[in-house]
C-alpha cells in the first residue's frame, strides 16, 4: 500500500522549508519533505554573499546562513526529509480523494506516495542561451551565471579568467563582483533593455565598486571562437530593442555568462494540470496560495520569481498554514472541498502581473497583502487600486518603481469591503 | 551635497549626504543608512563573502565571511589571505578561520557547517 502523509511538500529550498515548519506548526504531524539535492537548502547554499534575512530575523544573513536557520527549525519538528530523491509526477486525486507523488531515490527506488496536500516548492531554472539565442559560434565558455556560481562557491572552479556578462540580473552582478575578487577581470556586463534588472544596491557594490562598465541598450551580436569563446561582440539597440550596424564593441574574453532571466519550473505542476499564468509562467493562485486543483498549494520562485528569500519564506508560511487548514477541514468533513467563489485581480496599465490572481471572499475580513512588478522604471508615480466601476479603492504613492524590484501593497479589509470585483491595479505617472 | 544609494540592505534607499553639514544623511529609511552615508564618504567599509579550501567535506568548498565590515582598500589582501587557508571537514557553522583579519579587529568566520563526506 501507498505511504500516506497528511502533507508533502516537494522541493526542499527556502520555500519547502518554511511551509513545511509552518504546516507543523499548526498541528499537522505526517509532513514529508522531498528534495533532489543531497542537503536541504536550495539555491541558497550557492549564494554565499550576504543580503538575506533583514526583514525576516532583522539581521543580515549570507544565503547558507539563511537556510542554515530554517533547517535548524526544520529539525526541531517531526517533519519527514527524503534526499536525493527526485520527484517525477504529481497526479492530482479529484473529489477530495489524496494526491499521488511519484518520486524516485537510489535507496527506495520508485515510490507513489499519497497526500492529502500538496506544497509545490521546486524554485526555477535559470535561462539559457537556447532560450534567447545568440548567433555565432558554439564555443565552450559560456555558462549562466547560476551555473558559474555554483561552480565556484560549492565545486572549486573558477571558469574562466576575462569575462563578459550578459544581462543585469542580481545573479549576474554577484557573479562580476565574485569573479573580480577572486582574480578574474570583468571586462562589460551588458543589458539589453534600458534599465537594469538587477537591485540598485548590486549595480553600485558589485559593479561600481569594481569600476565595471554597465552597457544599458547593449546586446551581444556575436561569439567568436573555435574550441573556447576568444571574443564577444556587443552592439547598442535601438529603441526596438534591435542592433544598430556600426556600433559593434569587440571584447577579447575567454568566457561568456549569462544573466537572461529565471523560469519557475512548473513541469510537474502542467503535468498535474495545475493552472499556469502565462506572464509569470507559475501557477495562479489564490491569497492562500491554493491553485486551480483543491490541496495543492504553491510558493516561492516556482510561483513567481522573487529577489528577497524574506518574501519567499513569508509567502511559503502562507501556503503552509494554509496546507494545514485545508487538510484539518478535510478531517472534519471529508469528500470534495466546495468549490471557493473568486474574486479576480486584474493587472492594469503599467503593472505586468499580480500575485495572487485573485482572492477567496471569506479571506478578505482579514485584508489582502498584493505583490506585482511594474512595467517600466517610474519616479514619483501612485499604485492605484480601482473596482469594477472605476472607483478608487487604495492609492499609494511611491518615489521609484522599477521591474527590477517587487513591488507589495497591503488592502485593508474595510477598503475591501465597499469595492465592487473585479480589482484592477495600475500606475499612474505623477509629474514631477 | 553628494547622492548614493544605500547597500546595506536590498531596500536601496537613495541618500543625499551633506558634507558641508557634517556628513548629515536623508533619505534613509533607517538608522543603518545614516550610518552608512556617513563612512561610505570618509572610510568606506565592506562585509567580505568568500569562501575557503575545505578537504574531507559534503563540498570542496566552505563558504565564509567577515563578522563586520573592513575597509574597501584591504579586500585584495584580504582575499590573499583567504586563499592561503586549509581546512578539514568538519568545520562548525560560526567557526572562526582567521582571527583578527589583517588587524581589522574583524574575525573571518564560516557561514555554514561543512560536515564530513558521508557523516
Ligand atoms: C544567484 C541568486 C542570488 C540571489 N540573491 C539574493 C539576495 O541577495 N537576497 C535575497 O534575499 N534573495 C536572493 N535571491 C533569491 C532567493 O535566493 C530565492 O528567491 C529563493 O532561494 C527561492 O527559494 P525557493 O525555495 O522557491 O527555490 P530554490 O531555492 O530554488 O529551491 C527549490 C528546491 O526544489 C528542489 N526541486 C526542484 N524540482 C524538484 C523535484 N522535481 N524533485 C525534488 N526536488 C526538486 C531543488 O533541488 C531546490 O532545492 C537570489 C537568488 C539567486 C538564484
Ligand atoms: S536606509 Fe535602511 S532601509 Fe534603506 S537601504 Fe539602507 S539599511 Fe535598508
Amino acid at each position: 500500500m501507498a505511504e500516506t502523509y497528511q502533507l508533502i511538500v516537494i522541493g526542499g529550498g527556502p520555500a519547502g522549508l518554511a511551509a513545511a515548519c509552518k504546516a507543523w506548526e499548526q498541528g499537522l504531524r505526517r509532513v514529508l519533505v522531498l528534495e533532489r539535492d543531497c542537503e536541504l537548502g536550495g539555491i541558497l547554499n550557492q549564494c554565499i554573499h550576504n543580503g538575506f534575512g533583514l526583514h525576516r530575523f532583522g539581521e543580515e544573513l549570507t544565503g547558507p546562513e539563511y537556510a542554515g536557520r530554517y533547517i535548524a527549525m526544520l529539525a526541531e519538528t517531526g517533519v519527514e526529509v527524503r534526499l536525493d530523491t527526485m520527484v517525477l509526477q504529481l497526479v492530482p486525486g479529484r473529489d477530495g480523494h489524496p494526491h499521488e507523488v511519484h518520486a524516485v531515490n537510489g535507496k527506495q527506488g520508485y515510490q507513489v506516495l499519497q497526500a492529502q496536500a500538496v506544497v509545490l516548492a521546486m524554485g526555477c531554472r535559470e535561462r539559457t542561451r537556447g532560450a534567447i539565442s545568440i548567433p555565432g559560434e558554439r564555443p565552450s565558455g559560456i555558462f549562466t551565471a547560476g551555473a558559474a556560481q555554483r561552480f565556484l562557491n560549492i565545486e572549486g572552479y573558477m571558469v574562466g579568467r576575462r569575462v563578459v556578462i550578459l544581462g543585469s540580473g542580481d545573479i549576474g552582478l554577484i557573479m562580476a563582483r565574485r569573479m573580480t575578487l577572486e582574480g578574474a577581470k570583468v571586462l562589460a556586463c551588458v543589458e539589453l533593455m534600458p534599465y537594469s534588472g538587477g537591485l540598485t544596491r548590486n549595480i553600485v557594490q558589485c559593479l561600481q565598486d569594481y569600476n565595471i562598465p554597465l552597457y544599458l541598450s547593449h546586446t551581444v551580436t556575436d561569439i567568436r571562437g573555435h574550441d573556447r569563446v576568444e571574443q564577444v561582440v556587443v552592439s547598442r539597440v535601438g529603441p526596438d530593442r534591435q542592433p544598430i550596424p556600426g556600433t559593434e564593441m569587440v571584447f577579447d574574453c575567454d568566457t561568456l555568462l549569462l544573466s537572461v532571466g529565471l523560469i519557475p519550473e512548473n513541469e510537474l505542476s502542467r503535468g498535474a494540470g495545475v493552472e499556469i499564468d502565462p506572464r509569470t509562467r507559475g501557477p495562479v493562485v489564490a491569497e492562500n496560495r491554493e491553485t486551480s486543483i483543491p490541496g495543492i498549494f504553491a510558493c516561492g520562485n516556482v510561483l513567481h520569481v522573487h529577489d528577497l528569500v524574506d518574501f519567499v519564506s513569508a509567502e511559503s508560511e502562507r501556503a503552509g498554514a494554509a496546507a494545514a487548514q485545508y487538510v484539518q477541514a478535510q478531517d472534519a468533513a471529508p469528500g470534495a472541498p466546495a468549490p471557493a467563489a473568486a474574486i479576480p485581480v486584474q493587472a492594469g496599465e503599467g503593472v505586468s502581473y499580480t500575485v495572487p490572481q485573485h482572492l477567496h471572499p471569506a479571506a478578505l475580513a482579514a485584508g489582502a497583502e498584493l505583490f506585482f512588478r511594474v512595467r517600466r522604471v517610474t519616479k514619483t508615480a501612485n499604485i492605484l487600486v480601482e473596482d469594477a466601476n472605476g472607483a478608487r479603492v487604495a492609492k499609494f504613492a511611491r518615489t521609484h518603481l522599477a521591474p527590477g524590484e517587487m513591488e507589495n501593497i497591503t488592502l485593508p479589509a474595510a477598503l475591501l469591503a465597499r469595492a465592487t470585483p473585479p480589482l484592477t491595479v495600475r500606475i499612474e505617472e505623477v509629474q514631477a | 551635497m553628494k547622492e548614493l544609494v544605500c547597500i546595506v540592505c536590498p531596500r536601496g534607499c537613495r541618500l543625499t549626504v551633506d558634507e558641508e553639514q557634517g556628513y548629515k544623511v536623508t533619505g534613509n529609511s533607517c538608522p543603518r543608512g545614516a550610518e552608512y552615508g556617513r563612512t561610505e564618504l570618509q572610510n568606506p567599509t565592506r562585509t567580505l563573502t568568500t569562501t575557503v579550501c575545505v578537504a574531507g567535506g559534503l563540498h570542496r568548498r566552505l563558504p565564509v565571511r567577515t563578522n563586520r565590515a573592513i575597509p574597501k582598500a584591504l579586500l585584495p589582501a584580504a582575499m590573499a589571505e583567504a586563499a592561503r587557508v586549509r581546512l578539514q571537514a568538519p568545520v562548525a557553522a560560526g567557526q572562526i578561520i582567521i582571527p583578527n583579519l589583517l588587524g581589522t579587529g574583524a574575525d573571518l568566520i564560516a557561514s555554514r557547517a561543512m560536515p564530513a563526506a558521508g557523516a
